[in-house]
């Protein structure tokens, strides 16, 4: 069945929400796609207060962000949602995305401009033994625990000290999940120290440059075999030893889920600081190819905030040049690429600023 | 240091650090919070104009000691839930330690708790003096919880059970 609008958001997260809420009341027909049964993206899974700003809701939990959002595109006559429908390729030949919604029915959507908002997806880590059952990615763990009130084990220890492994074992123990340990492989903490003090008051050691070797179970997981690592990232012979657990959860970074941008042919790079091959854009996040925008994720791995800032830019971006925009407009955009900047100031957004010099360009339109 | 060990040692306050003459005047606010990270809710959460105007959202917070009364309303505020409020001379054996607390079940006024410091060690015993509950963050209580007076610097966290905070 053929499906036209206006504007086509693919992906119903902080990004392609805050796109949806910056076409409101500007009379184009705008269609959300969203892969899951609701709206919110990785917004739902967060329990703990946003940081950031309060122009972006910091001080707010995360999913009660999601409902916010979701309450403002729904109550909007001219965005339609399509949940349970996945984006699952483009056809240049005929400039349309084929979507199948609730595996049974294909669409193709014709559309003048395109936000693609499809986040990112966690990364694995190559080590034996890693397809027991109990090794979970952060992201299925912060999903059965927080969306669906299961637990996912009882004895876990974490990889990654970024603040997505800081999060998700803060949440654990507040689930009642005994957590043992978390181990880094880096020679510092990840994430923000604020998240690694809540967790160490809490009687959760950290252990830098150390890492998981080898899991261990039957059928299942039982233990696992960690190991230290040197400056140079290699095991340190003889310092291995036996950790008994039944999960293990890896929060070892995330990359853009850039399918679609390949298919659009968008001109692409591999930018580690962003994790993993991202496209080119320029400051109103509009990608090489002309009618696609990029917000979130997608664009550079970040977190909510900044995808909420992205994807703002690109949803007045893609509504001023359908020429359907008040006069204030370049100002708008202005205000949020204003607050973006700011954010990447620190010395935490160096590692973004960095990445975004490689994709950041001045052509497009 | 923090940001290998992931606490501080009480050096790395630098000034934050109240002097012994502003912890005679009464509780006043520790803003535990040294590293630059793009977050500033605090600084529109004093009505005294204690925690001062960032000048970029990437500023680590700046309190002015003698405009702060110690009256917790910064510590649900805070994301990062970096904020305590130390009233160091309570009562002559005691300091009052004002804390966030996000953990089920909340403990009960009067209760008995094993007092943690920043690793996570259980350091003594104190009592649970009130339990605030703050309309910024309905889902989590400010704890006041007594403590013995040298302990003042170092609790930040309390168990009410074995259940959490193995």
């Amino acid at each position: 069945m053929r499906i036209d609008c206006d504007v086509l958001i693919i992906g119903g997260g902080p990004a392609g929400l805050c796109a949806a809420r910056s076409l409101l009341g500007t009379g184009l027909n705008v269609l959300i796609l969203e892969r899951d049964p609701f709206l919110g993206g990785q917004l739902l899974k967060q329990t703990h207060m946003f940081f950031g700003s309060k122009e972006q809701y910091a001080g707010t939990r995360g999913f009660e962000i999601g409902q916010i959002l979701t309450r403002e595109v729904q109550a909007s006559p001219n965005v339609t949602v399509m949940l349970e429908t996945v984006a699952s390729g483009y056809y240049p030949e005929e400039n349309f995305i084929l979507a199948l919604e609730k595996e049974k029915k294909l669409y193709q959507i014709y559309f003048k401009k395109v936000i693609v908002a499809t986040g990112a997806s966690e990364k694995s880590l190559l080590f034996e033994g890693n397809d027991l059952p109990g090794i979970y990615g952060a992201g299925a763990v912060q999903t059965l625990m927080n969306m669906y009130g299961v637990m996912p084990g009882q004895d876990i220890i974490m990889i990654g000290s970024g603040n997505i492994g800081l999060i998700v074992s803060y949440q654990l123990l507040q689930a009642g999940v005994k957590v043992k340990a978390i181990l880094e492989a880096a020679p510092t903490v990840g994430g923000y120290f604020v998240h690694a003090a809540k967790v160490r008051r809490m009687g959760i050691p950290i252990f830098t440059q150390t890492t998981v070797k080898r899991a261990l179970g039957q059928n299942a997981l039982e233990a696992v075999e960690i190991v230290n690592l040197d400056s140079k990232w290699q095991y340190v012979a003889g310092t291995e030893r036996k950790w008994s657990c039944d999960t293990l959860c890896l929060a070892v970074g995330l990359s853009p889920m850039s399918e679609l941008l390949w298919q659009f042919q968008c001109e692409m790079r591999y930018v580690s600081e962003l994790g993993g091959y991202v496209a080119k854009r320029n400051a109103i996040m509009q990608t090489t190819h002309p009618d696609v925008y990029i917000a979130g994720d997608v664009s550079g791995v970040e977190e909510a905030s900044s995808a909420m800032l992205e994807g703002t830019i690109a949803g007045f971006a893609a509504a001023k040049a359908l020429h359907k925009m008040l006069d204030s407009v370049d100002q708008v955009i202005q205000n949020s690429q204003k607050f973006l900047d700011e954010m990447h100031r620190g010395p935490i957004g160096e590692k973004i600023r960095n990445g975004l010099a490689k994709v950041e360009v001045d052509v497009c339109l | 240091m923090f940001i290998k060990n992931g606490y501080l040692d009480i050096d790395e306050l630098g000034e934050r650090m109240p002097s012994e003459e502003r912890f005679e005047r009464g509780p006043v606010a520790i803003l535990e919070c040294i590293q630059q990270i793009p977050c500033n809710p605090c600084q529109d959460a004093c009505s005294r104009g204690a925690i001062l105007p960032f000048q970029s959202i990437n500023d680590t917070p700046t309190i002015d000691m003698d405009k702060c009364n110690g009256c917790g309303n910064c510590i649900s505020a805070c994301p990062g839930l970096a904020i305590f409020v130390v009233w160091k001379n309570y009562n002559l054996e005691s300091s009052l330690i004002k804390l966030p607390l996000e953990l089920l079940p909340f403990p009960e006024e009067g209760d008995s708790v094993e007092l943690m410091n920043r690793k996570g060690e259980k350091v003594g015993i104190g009592k649970v003096i009130k339990i605030q509950k703050t309309k910024q963050n309905p889902k989590s209580r400010v704890i006041w919880v007594e403590v013995p007076k040298k302990l003042a610097m170092e609790v930040r966290h309390i168990s009410r059970s074995n259940n959490h905070d193995k």
